[in-house]
């Protein structure tokens, strides 16, 4: 076989002269791709080529990831040219993702490649359901694909497509036509993409804008382009202390604040902003009491080598350590004006139309114990009977109108009772558990700074309401608990990192307990 | 109500000699039968067969001008036995359904229907769901055209030559007395092309004519003696008649140079994918002039040996190109060529995968390797073909690998499902996980994430059947069956709740009833409670239920209703009542419900008349980012969002604009004591006066107490 090789005359096998042009569209059901598709193959015979396109519809319908395909040719003579059905790894021209993590998908199969690839993607997520599920942060990185793009098209244009189609009245699918014919990757006119759309007798209009706007700035250059690839991500914009407070009674707060080390000063700023909100000056006082204190630590254990991380941190979760949820909190939130002007926004409320809300609450005989003078409600606790008889009447579903006057009222008073907070038994229970996870912070930090923010940050791990609160709480003490046994370990910080994300995940997909047991094996 | 309407499509069923028709191969395909004079249709809805489906029955005035019988059948065991009417009469009828699945239902009725033989011509159109984006097991349904002997057609993808076939098959069926299968592959039903008509054809021979003049005939019967000489007619009689109309017809086609040292012997299927292939090898241009002998098999059973016997003689070698497995095919060449004596080497599924997609990527390489290994001179200077290894193998698409995550099917915003999904995981969270055997339809979907409930499915409406190894009463924990109404009315009323009922199966049976055949494309069934002309819908479930003997049956007439849904399952698995535990979850499939409502909230908004559009919210302050809501739900209009705020960690929930405000958020909260942060917002359209005077009113004294409140408080300016 290799001699028969060798004496080869290689002569030429032919060129694959007259090749389609092959488009692929990767969408999520339900997004119009199928709509998409349709009028790309309408303009190409509204051109007088061939065009042929497929998809498989099937379960992927019901918003799972899914594939268009199609191919065209102006073809010679009249002949019919035979095409593929299924795009060909580093055989396709363009490739169309409406959804950013689905361009990484595209990317991944293949289809997208330097020397032939033209990808237009929407920038905007469409977050998938184990993104969405996993307790704490689990949204998959944008940037890489961002990355990866970079690597693999040809030519790229990118941009949030959603917010542009949203933005002219119409739908993701106007406004990536209009991304196709302004990348010049197609040789057809402006004009014969709008007779398509026009040809639709339905949303014409709108779908028009949404074509021409895309089309605009499909045309720009990239570097013109604002970014908007942080899909997801927390703005990372310069955090800097306003250059006095407007309100003098927040004076000396402010100049305590400026006396602290630069790093920590923004974040302690926010966190007394929401101490404040939640209950007011004197609270702040006494919030950056507890932060000075942390502070002072920090200078002591020359903290400036970590950027004071122990300061920072503290200053992070004190302020949401002090303000846990109750029932005031709830109730205060829902009775602003803000809240009420936030969600006319968000539904879109015109003139002439009325607003209202309705809350679905469940609140349990414990809310109500946390409420009481400490004593009073430690007391309750323990008549069993009691207690059972009138949780039996408190706890249930209820459908709460927020803007009925009858409810409002009600939720005002709640909302104003702040004056009771902090003799509460709730209260008394908060301050206890904070006061030992602040010593514990301390004691830890002494021997191994590190470990000692880490500490400071698994107060990240209580969250929620009811059940969902003190599943927090157990993980929390677990996952100190735990810490205790290798605080003497040079490595201690990186377990307890280990350990509070596997908490934070444990809910259904993490293994909380198989780390603590793989610690406890040492 | 289907998913789809296809009223505009239908007009292109009326195109006539000579126009040329552009769409989905699938309407292409039901053109092909009103050209080839049908007298009845049936079938069973099923990715891809649903359009098919979906347009015969927009095409109810169309059919009515040929006078052509179409009926939606309860499964397609039902509609193979419709077939019977081309047995005894010059009858021309067709059936369709979703193969391998559909076919296995079938395989009963047409066993014995390809043992009898029909008169009229018999065709089953198959919607081959094989390889990607496929929702099934991944079988061949060449297997039954053999094992009952029906002939089975794999047209190249083109529509003029798919239409072609159907003509062509229904000849084929009656000069052989044998029923015909013609195979389409998903991507082929979904492809838009063009072909030329020809006018349809009313049949010469009606429906009523049979009727009016029944004939029978005991030798088409399967019965002793007759089953045993059909067996030997097929043999002797039919299957050399099909081979000689196939041969004299040439429905199968050869194409390029008339001798070469090799040659490729296709699937027609594979067509396209092959030319693609032998392109990027610069053996073939696009319009498939290629420089390789190809014969294509558009009939690929029986494989007409004449044919295959000169298409290798004096070749070198033929490479096979079949996809799926095993290799009937490839085996049955084998058995020509040796008995002939013929020597050219039959390369294949050892060059080929044997498994999987045949995509043109999959295919180019066996062909190079078929060609390396037989006639390397073809390859010539071997020009560049595509290839992404390189692109892959970059560290950036590398990283990608493990990040990008799967985005698998899910129920819709809004699903009515979703609650009974999430009531069931509130109640395994009380008394532990039970063993759920899931069945087909769209509430399988509660096998992924969020709800990962269900460890089994075995077919359609066989979801209370596959308990019933558990069915015996003991203090070990109940089982749990769910079906849908699709399945109930398929089978699952026999096969499953009549069956329980009969073994006194102490487990608990779900039956979610969603109004339609949903999964398929919203389908009415028999318990669809829209008004349908056509056929008889509005017959409860629960009234069949009891009319097979059940006696524990518990109706949830709105599934949103978590709490009740929790305590309907909660109560069925704990009671100490003998037999089985039945639940009939009923609230309308959300899809059809947007699609039937949507418009008529717009002309009543637009009329002046009040409406209240309802939406769900999470407020974000209250929301502490846990997703416990999110485990419970799985609602695309359920998501997270970042913050701006350097306090928070975790993005908290958020809900976008396609809610549908089905409620089941704010019902799951509530149920699960989960968090205060949902709520309902109300717009009223077009307020009374009496609505205006009272929001007037009270909002006068909320934004006093508003105002009030806000000038107390101490604000602080953001960093």
């Amino acid at each position: 076989m290799l001699a028969e090789k060798l004496r080869l005359p290689l002569s030429p096998a032919g060129e694959a002269t007259e090749r389609p042009i092959n488009i692929a569209i990767v969408a999520m059901g339900g997004q119009g791709g199928g709509v998409l598709t349709g009028w790309i193959v309408k303009l190409a015979e509204n051109a007088g080529w061939t065009a042929q396109s497929t998809s498989v519809p099937g379960v992927a319908q019901r918003t799972g990831a899914t594939i268009y395909y199609v191919e065209m040719m102006a073809s010679l003579n009249g002949q019919k040219p035979i095409l593929s059905q299924m795009p060909t790894p580093g055989d396709v021209d363009i490739v169309m993702a409406s959804e950013f993590m689905e361009a990484g998908r595209s990317i991944l199969r293949g289809i997208v490649t330097p020397d032939r690839t033209t990808l237009i993607a929407s920038t905007h997520r469409s977050f998938t359901v184990t993104e969405k599920m996993a307790p704490g942060e689990g949204i998959a990185d944008s940037p890489s694909v961002s990355e990866a793009v970079d690597v693999v098209a040809r030519q790229q244009i990118l941009f949030d497509m959603d917010a542009l189609a949203v933005r002219h009245g119409s739908v993701i699918s106007a406004a990536m036509f209009g991304a196709l014919a302004g990348s010049g990757a197609l040789p057809f006119a402006k004009a014969d993409y709008h007779a398509v759309i026009e040809g639709e007798g339905k949303g014409v209009a709108a779908s028009l804008k949404a074509f021409d706007a895309a089309f605009d700035e499909a045309g720009r250059k990239p570097e013109d382009r604002p970014a908007s690839i942080a899909a997801g991500a927390p703005s990372d914009g310069v955090d800097k202390l306003p250059i006095a407070p407007s309100d003098a009674r927040l004076l000396p707060l402010f100049d305590r604040i400026v006396a602290m080390p630069a790093p920590v000063q923004p974040m302690a700023w926010h966190g007394l902003r929401k101490v404040i909100d939640y209950q007011d000056l004197a609270y702040g006082e006494e919030y950056l009491a507890l932060l000075e204190d942390l502070v002072g630590l920090d200078m002591l254990l020359d903290g400036g080598r970590y950027d004071h991380a122990f300061a920072e941190n503290g200053a992070k979760y004190l302020a949401n350590a002090m303000t846990y949820d109750d029932v005031i909190r709830v109730a205060d939130l829902k009775t602003r004006g803000s809240r009420r002007d936030r969600i006319a926004k968000d539904v879109g409320v015109r003139d002439g139309q009325i607003l209202h809300t309705t809350e679905f609450m469940h609140p349990r005989m414990e809310e109500v114990t946390g409420m009481l003078p400490a004593a009073f409600g430690r007391w309750l606790k323990q008549q069993d009977g009691l207690y059972a008889w009138l949780d039996r009447r408190v706890n249930k579903g209820r459908r709460v109108r927020t803007y009925s006057l009858r409810w409002f009222v009600a939720l005002y008073i709640l909302g104003g009772l702040k004056g009771l907070r902090r003799r509460s038994l709730r209260h008394a229970e908060e301050v206890a558990h904070r006061d030992a996870w602040l010593k514990k912070a301390g004691l830890h930090v002494r021997n191994n700074y590190l470990l000692g923010v880490e500490v400071l940050k698994c107060r990240r791990l209580i969250k929620g309401y009811s059940d969902t609160h003190a599943r927090g709480l157990s993980k929390f003490d677990r996952v100190m608990e735990t810490i205790d046994l290798i605080k003497h370990r040079a490595d201690a910080a990186d377990w307890a990192r280990r350990l509070r994300e596997a908490a934070i995940k444990d809910a259904e997909m993490g293994n909380l307990d198989g780390l603590i047991r793989t610690i406890r094996s040492f | 109500m289907a998913e789809r309407s296809f009223a505009r499509e239908v007009e292109h069923l009326r195109l006539g000699a000579g126009e040329e028709f552009r769409g989905e191969a699938i309407l292409a395909i039901t053109k092909g039968l009103l050209q080839s004079g049908v007298s009845y249709v049936g079938g069973y809805q099923g990715s891809p067969i649903s359009h098919l489906m979906d347009v015969l029955s927009d095409a109810k005035d169309v059919l009515g001008e040929l006078g052509v019988n179409f009926q939606s059948s309860a499964n397609e065991s039902t509609a193979a036995a419709m077939l019977s009417a081309s047995v005894m009469y010059p009858l021309r009828g067709a059936v369709a359904w979703k193969s391998t699945v559909g076919t296995n239902v079938a395989s009963d009725a047409l066993a014995n229907l390809a043992s009898g033989g029909v008169t009229g011509g018999a065709m089953v159109i198959v919607g081959e769901d094989y390889g990607e984006g496929s929702s099934i097991m991944q079988e061949r349904t060449h297997a039954f055209a053999m094992k009952s002997q029906m002939w089975l057609l794999d047209p190249r993808p083109d529509h003029a030559c798919i239409v072609d076939l159907i003509e062509k098959g229904f000849q084929l069926s009656e000069v052989s007395n044998t029923p015909v299968m013609l195979q389409v592959r998903v991507r082929t039903c979904h492809m838009h092309g063009s072909f030329i008509c020809k006018d349809n054809v009313k049949p010469a021979f009606t429906i009523d004519d049979a009727r009016n003049h029944p004939r029978r005939d005991l030798g088409r019967i399967v019965l002793p003696p007759a089953a045993y000489e059909h067996e030997h007619e097929k043999i002797k009689r039919r299957m050399p008649a099909a081979i000689d109309f196939v041969r004299d017809h040439k429905l199968n086609e050869f194409f390029g140079p008339e001798e070469g040292k090799v040659g490729i012997i296709l699937q027609g299927g594979m067509y396209n994918n092959v030319i693609r292939a032998l392109q990027y090898l610069g053996l073939s241009d696009a319009y498939g002039n290629t420089q390789i002998p190809l014969y294509v098999m558009n009939v690929t059973y029986p494989m007409i040996d004449t044919e295959v016997a000169a298409f290798a003689a004096g070749k070198d070698a033929v490479l096979m190109v079949e996809e799926g497995q095993p290799e009937y095919l490839e085996q049955a060449l084998n058995t020509v060529l040796r008995r002939r004596d013929i020597n050219a080497r039959v390369r294949g599924k050892d060059v080929l995968p044997m498994a999987g997609d045949y995509t043109a990527h999959v295919i180019m390489q066996g062909v190079q390797t078929f060609l390396e290994e037989n006639d390397p001179r073809l390859l010539g200077n071997r020009p560049p073909v595509p290839d992404a290894s390189a692109v892959l193998a970059d560290p950036k698409v590398e990283k990608l690998k493990s990040m990008v995550p799967s985005r698998p099917p899910g129920l819709c915003t809004g699903c009515p499902e979703r609650p009974i999904f999430a009531a069931m995981k509130l109640v395994n969270e009380d008394l532990g996980e039970h063993h759920v055997s899931a069945d087909i339809g769209c509430h399988l979907f509660s096998i992924l994430p969020p709800f990962n409930l269900g460890a089994t499915t075995m077919g359609f409406g066989l979801g209370p059947a596959s308990t019933s190894a558990f069915g015996a009463k003991s203090d070990a924990k109940r089982s749990i069956a769910v079906m849908g109404d699709g399945g109930f009315w398929h089978n699952g009323l026999t096969s499953g709740i009549g069956n329980a009922v009969y073994n006194k199966h102490d487990g608990v049976f779900l039956i979610v009833d969603n109004f339609y055949s949903s999964a398929t494309g919203g389908q009415d069934i028999l318990s669809s409670r829209a008004d349908n002309a056509n056929c008889s819908t509005n017959n409860p479930i629960i009234d069949a239920v009891k009319g097979v003997g059940a006696k524990w049956v518990r109706e949830v007439d709105r599934t949103y209703d978590v709490a009740k849904m929790r305590d309907t399952l909660h109560e069925a698995l704990t009671t100490t009542d003998e037999g089985p535990k039945i639940i009939i979850a009923s609230s309308e499939c959300m899809l059809n419900k947007q699609r039937r409502v949507k418009p008529q909230i717009a002309k009543r908004i637009k009329d002046g008349k009040r409406v209240v559009k309802e939406r769900f919210g999470v407020d974000e302050d209250v929301c502490t980012g846990d997703h416990a809501c999110i485990r419970l739900s799985g609602c695309p209009s359920l998501s997270v969002k970042q913050l701006d705020d350097p306090l928070r960690d975790d993005p908290v929930a958020a809900i976008d604009n396609s809610c549908v405000a089905c409620g089941n958020c704010g019902e799951v909260s509530e149920a699960a004591a989960l968090c205060p942060s949902f709520y309902r917002a109300e717009v009223i359209h077009n307020p009374t006066a009496w609505d205006r005077f009272k929001a007037k009113l009270s909002m006068g004294v909320i934004r006093k107490l508003q105002k009030r409140r806000l000038s107390s408080r101490l604000t602080l300016e953001a960093a």
